[in-house]
């Protein structure tokens, strides 16, 4: 085992796959040579060769629409959409057609495919290149929507996601590329696609999120534990689906909850955790369900992005509103 | 049939075959003599002075990126004669819809310059246009101006106005759906729009061979119904002329115009951590050095009497004086405030935003 970045252990599971199944292919706009904008797919063309690790003409609806005609044919694509904001280019292809292909033909095809795309705010890009669009994605039926916040979990879900039969949206949190380093082991493990990790223990309130906001809810607990609060923290790491049994059991230890998200607060994940557990966890809570999200507007512009992305500071603030009521 | 109907391998054939439009050599001779009366002297100087200007931001823009006092920033320098030369030929009154590359067209066209820098460090004052400032911020979406060109060309169509649309992408973006469907409802609402592509060769690292089977991106009016063409790219009189019979031919309502201009970037594709040398090497670039649009047009202006060192000097001091004029206003300007993001959100806010933006307000006052 070693230390490792998130996008090595994202280049590592790609390693692994493309040798593990020789269906497994993977395409994108510069991915090839050039490995990637993020060098994710660093070294696998050299390694791999033209045919099975390709660069594609410019056009996300034909990454996608090449998917889904690829996937017929038997093969295991693993296309990279370069931006997570030039989804909507391909949203027909996803959500109108790929995520539909096996209830259309009547369960009697798969589609085994894993969209990678890096996203998130906070590395000033330009417009476009940060957005939280997770919450679009994840009200697709038939589609898996991943998001981890750590090395060690990117790596497993990442194979996890590709061995999977069902289509799966791999969305990879910019911020977290390079800024954190974890073990790692060197050799190929799966995360299940279906399970929350409870992040940290604790008692007092839960916080819960995916994706960057995990660390920040890391860093919030530490400040909480400095007034003796125990918040736990909750890493949904699939948001589609969710996983009931972990979101609940730790609303009935702690009685609280703070859900957080990096995405604008309209129709989102975390109203979709809230609405489960008003549905189906009321009955533990002893305060109202606290919400951190960014205030309904299209992402600001780069200068502005500080102001508008969730943090820590809010989370903590919410917490001890959430704990005081 | 034992022989067959159609020979396939031959069909291609069709559209295969393009003129590339050149004026001068790259020595800066003119090919025919008759090409000398496309500009006045003085216009031509213009010319030249412009694409000076646009030589000094890059330089300018690259150093105050480096130095943290820029945002992002998409090099131009060898792309001189496809951008401004294709700019000068418009009217200021001609609506602009460039991609993030272009924005020496963009500030040419009429954008200060502050606001051009506050939309690369990402501040919502660069992009508030006036009324009559006929062209929208730098797309970021590859493709997406393409079919709003078409919308624009067919309002103006709709008013009887005598102006076009204009815009630009680069070889990549041809392949974008969106590009087709830009030139095809241009060409089917038989709408006043010139479409630029600026082909240099590479999108980010993908070479243009590799975006696809074409023999020439010109040829992909052809599909459309609509007339395209291939122009020297380094080359500023063959792209101003280009353009400017090119806004004659969309003006006499008869629909678009597809161009596509043969360049080449220097530099990185933007500053954002692109490194060439992992898809290029240096020596495949030398050619187009030597085509340097710059180097063309002051060999030609040298011969015609029209060019003096102490002049070019001088165009480069005044650049550099206005961009650290912009750069100082860029400082200057406030922070941008989350209530007015939200206030920007709708013409008739509801309720909830309006509340939201009233405690963002009080949070700010502080
Ligand atoms: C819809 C969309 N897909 C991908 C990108 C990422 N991207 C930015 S520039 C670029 C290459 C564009 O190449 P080209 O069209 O040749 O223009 P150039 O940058 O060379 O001027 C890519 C892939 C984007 N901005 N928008
Ligand atoms: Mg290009």
């Amino acid at each position: 085992m070693s230390q490792k970045t998130m996008i090595k252990a994202i280049t590592d599971a790609l390693d692994e796959e493309l040798a593990h199944d020789d269906q497994v292919l993977i395409f994108g706009e510069d991915i090839g040579k050039n490995g990637g904008v993020f060098r994710a797919t660093e070294g696998l063309q050299a390694k791999y060769g033209e045919q099975r690790v390709f660069d594609t003409p410019l056009a996300e609806s034909g990454i996608i629409g090449l998917s889904t005609g690829l996937a017929l044919k038997g093969f295991r694509p693993v296309p990279e959409i370069q931006f997570f904001g030039f989804v909507f280019e391909a949203m027909d292809e996803i959500a109108g057609q790929l995520s539909r292909i096996r209830f259309r033909l009547g369960g009697t095809r798969k589609m085994p495919i894993t969209i990678r795309a890096p996203f998130g705010g906070g590395v000033h890009t330009p417009e476009l290149h940060a957005d939280s669009l997770e919450g679009l994605i994840a009200q697709v039926p038939g589609l898996r929507v991943v998001v981890p916040s750590n090395p060690y979990d990117a790596k497993g879900l990442l194979i996890s996601a590709i061995r999977s039969d069902d289509p799966v949206f791999f969305l990879e949190h910019m911020k977290l590329y390079r800024s954190i380093k974890q073990e790692v082991p060197e050799q190929a493990y799966t995360v299940p696609l279906d399970q929350a990790a409870v992040a940290k223990e604790g008692s007092d309130l839960t916080l819960i999120s995916y994706g960057y906001m995990v660390q920040e809810c890391l860093k919030a607990s530490e400040q909480l534990a400095k007034e003796g609060i125990k918040a736990e923290v909750v890493d949904l790491r699939t948001i589609s689906p969710l996983d009931e049994t972990t979101i609940l059991a730790s609303i009935k230890k702690t009685s609280r909850v703070v859900i957080v998200q990096e995405a604008q607060k309209q129709a989102g994940v975390a109203a979709q955790v809230a609405s489960l557990i008003a549905e189906k966890g009321i009955l533990y809570l002893s305060a109202p369900i606290g919400q951190v999200a960014a205030p309904n507007t299209p992402y600001p512009f780069s200068d502005a992005e500080a102001d508008w992305l969730p943090n820590e500071k809010q989370i903590v603030a919410k917490a001890k509103e959430i704990l005081t009521y | 049939m034992s022989q067959k109907m159609i020979d396939f391998s031959t069909l291609t054939q069709q559209a295969d075959e393009f003129k590339t439009v050149k004026v001068l050599d790259p020595d800066g001779k003119l090919l025919q003599k008759d090409f000398d009366d496309i500009l006045p002297d003085e216009e031509l100087q213009e010319l030249f002075h412009q694409m000076i200007w646009s030589r000094t931001l890059d330089d300018r823009s690259t150093k105050l990126n480096r130095q943290g006092r820029l945002g992002f920033y998409a090099p131009t320098a060898g792309e001189e004669a496809s951008q401004i030369a294709s700019n000068f030929a418009m009217k200021k009154t001609d609506f602009l819809l460039p991609a993030y590359r272009d924005v020496p067209q963009l500030v040419l066209h009429g954008l200060p310059l502050y606001k051009a820098f506050l939309w690369s460090i990402g501040h919502v004052e660069g992009n508030k246009y006036p009324q009559d400032f006929s062209a929208l911020p730098p797309q970021i979406i590859i493709g997406a101006q393409y079919v709003q060109t078409a919308g624009v060309a067919l309002g103006i169509k709709l008013k009887g106005e005598n102006q076009v649309a204009f815009t630009y992408t680069g070889d990549g973006g041809t392949s974008q759906g969106d590009f087709y469907e830009g030139i095809n409802f241009a060409g089917a609402f038989k709408a006043p729009a010139i479409f630029v592509v600026q082909n240099n060769g590479f999108a980010i690292s993908v070479p243009r061979s590799k975006q696809t089977a074409a023999k020439t991106l010109a040829q992909k009016a052809v599909a459309a119904g609509i007339p395209g063409i291939q122009v020297d790219g380094m080359d500023a009189l063959a792209v101003y002329e280009t353009m400017k019979e090119a806004r004659e031919y969309v003006t006499a309502s008869n629909g678009p115009v597809l161009i596509e201009t043969l360049t080449y970037r220097y530099g990185p594709h933007t500053l954002s951590g692109d490194d060439p040398k992992r898809y290029r090497t240096k020596e495949s670039g030398e050619p187009w050095h030597h085509k340097d649009p710059l180097i063309r047009m002051r060999k030609y202006l040298t011969a015609k009497g029209l060019w003096s060192q102490a002049q070019e000097d001088q165009w480069v001091a005044a650049a550099k004086a206005e961009i650290n004029e912009a750069i100082d206003q860029v400082e200057k300007m406030p922070k941008q405030k989350i209530s007015e993001y939200l206030k920007n959100t709708f013409v008739d806010l509801p309720n909830s935003l309006q509340q939201a933006a009233a405690e963002y307000e009080e949070k700010e006052a502080h």
